[in-house]
């Protein structure tokens, strides 16, 4: 669904991302771990180019998203984002968060993506919370709100980037569970991510990213259980 | 001899010696009929030029803030920058007189000029209060937008602006008082305002005092009305902070 190709990413003389190749297919659950500035987030960023590569190729679903003459838009619809610190959108209610989007680029009638919208919502226990504020939600349902909106545009895939750092402890089980079903549903998704349970758990594949490079990549059980590289050796260490 | 009575009454009494200045400098030859007009004609511009400041003002701070981020429109940011630089570094009345005698020579009616010339001067000021306001709402919001499938001329629309209008309404209402003041000027080319009607009547009566400090009153009292109603809107916007 994916194919990412050499990538590169320099912020000025700093290169962040090194040359980083991997696939990501239909109903993958790919987590990408590593330490703090390792370049995680760059990744995955650039993977609907919220940064713009400095070389390589992203392919998605045929398309190279770094040819200058793609419709960014039109493909960034079915790449459904999830960010550290939720961005929902604080002038507009919970509802109007989940359907302005589809409404204004899918042109589907309010009625029926509000529909949408409240079935979701229900799926992730938020429904009675639909005509609330976002400042009126706790972290934990900020997020799950967060999921939603981006589940409203019917994406293929889902980039989370960090859903978890940013909450109180108590909080991140009730995310991470909305994320599970997500995964046993088969949504496709790239999680970065600390919480190596998650990963373990949840993932069929998982990458360890350092300085800009993947320095292993493998099973759940391969990573955790035998994991061959001496920095994620030293890694799994410090967080397990 | 009732004129000798009223001498000798208002000799005594200086209150009613000074209402009947007033009656002379005001009300003969209905004089105060200009300083209607006046006042009209400085309300009318700073409207105008306040309606004219905010388009353009909107339109370069979106041109801008777009701008960083594409290389087709960056042509027309240069655009703006220069229009800016040459806005800001000219005095109010040059650019008045420039607009009066050099582009708008066949104009008959000085006022229209005027709201022109205040509006694009305005604009220039406008511009960088809204950009601030702009860039004051959390760069996540234009991400979040985005990584729906939104263009950033559309996460603007929908995201940006209603979240930065809470930023840039006090400021504009501040421009507004700025303004309003600023139209004193307009007399430079003929326009009827406020204080180029006081200016008429004391030419006419010799009577500075009473028609300058009006003139000053009016002022006064259309900014502190105006500020009243800019601290409300700021407790409004306060209020309804979503966050």
């Amino acid at each position: 669904m994916i194919s990412v190709k050499n990538l590169c990413k320099s912020f000025g003389n700093i290169e962040v991302l090194k040359g980083i190749n991997c696939e990501i297919d239909k109903g993958d659950v790919v987590c990408v771990i590593g330490p703090s500035g390792g370049g995680k987030s760059t990744f995955l960023r650039c993977l609907n180019m919220l940064e713009k590569p400095t070389g390589g190729q992203i392919i998605f679903e045929g398309d190279d998203l770094t040819d200058k003459k793609i419709d960014l838009n039109r493909h960034r619809q079915k790449m459904g984002m999830v960010f550290q610190q939720f961005n929902l959108f604080p002038h507009m209610s919970v509802m109007k968060n989940l359907t302005v989007a589809p409404v204004m680029l899918k042109n589907i009638p309010e009625e029926q993506a509000e529909a949408k919208a409240l079935e979701l919502l229900d799926r992730v226990g938020l429904a009675d919370r639909a005509n609330s504020y976002p400042n009126q939600l706790s972290g934990g349902q900020k997020q799950r709100v967060a999921i939603v909106r981006a589940l409203c545009m019917e994406p293929d895939v889902m980039l989370f980037d960090e859903p978890t750092s940013a909450l109180d402890p108590e909080m991140v089980g009730e995310v991470l569970d909305v994320m599970k079903r997500l995964a046993k549903q088969g949504m496709t998704m790239v999680v970065v991510t600390h919480e190596m349970g998650f990963a373990r758990e949840v993932a069929n594949r998982v990458l360890f990213l350092e300085e800009g490079v993947i320095l292993e990549e493998g099973t759940p059980d391969e990573i955790f259980g035998s994991p061959k590289n001496e920095r994620l050796r030293s890694f799994l260490a410090k967080v397990l | 001899m009732t004129l000798t009575v009223l001498y000798a009454a208002s000799a005594v009494n200086p209150l009613s010696a000074w209402i009947a200045k007033l009656k002379d400098t005001f009300l003969t030859n209905d004089r105060y009929k200009e300083l209607i007009t006046g006042f009209l004609n400085t309300i009318l511009i700073t409207l105008g030029a306040l309606c004219i400041g905010v388009i353009i003002g909107t339109l370069i701070a979106i041109i801008k803030y777009l701008a960083e981020d594409s290389r087709a429109l960056k042509p027309l940011a240069w655009l703006c920058d220069v229009y800016l630089t040459v806005v800001r570094g000219i005095p109010m009345v040059v650019t008045l007189l420039i607009f009066y005698y050099i582009i708008f020579t066949s104009a008959s009616d000085g006022t229209l000029v005027a709201i022109i010339a205040f509006g694009i001067n305005s604009g220039a000021y406008m511009a960088e209060l809204i950009r601030s306001g702009i860039n004051a709402v959390d760069s996540g919001q234009m991400e979040a937008g985005r990584s729906l499938g939104m263009s950033r001329l559309q996460a603007m629309r929908v995201i940006i602006l209603p979240q930065a209008i809470r930023y840039i309404l006090p400021a504009i209402f501040n421009e507004m008082i700025a303004l309003l003041k600023e139209t004193s000027v307009a007399g430079y080319v003929t326009v009827i305002d406020l204080t180029y009607a006081a200016r008429t009547i004391r030419d006419n009566t010799y009577d500075a005092p009473n028609t300058f400090l009006l003139v000053a009153l009016v002022y006064l009292l259309l900014v502190v009305f105006l500020t009243r109603i800019l601290r409300r809107l700021e407790r409004r916007l306060g209020k309804n902070d979503k966050r």
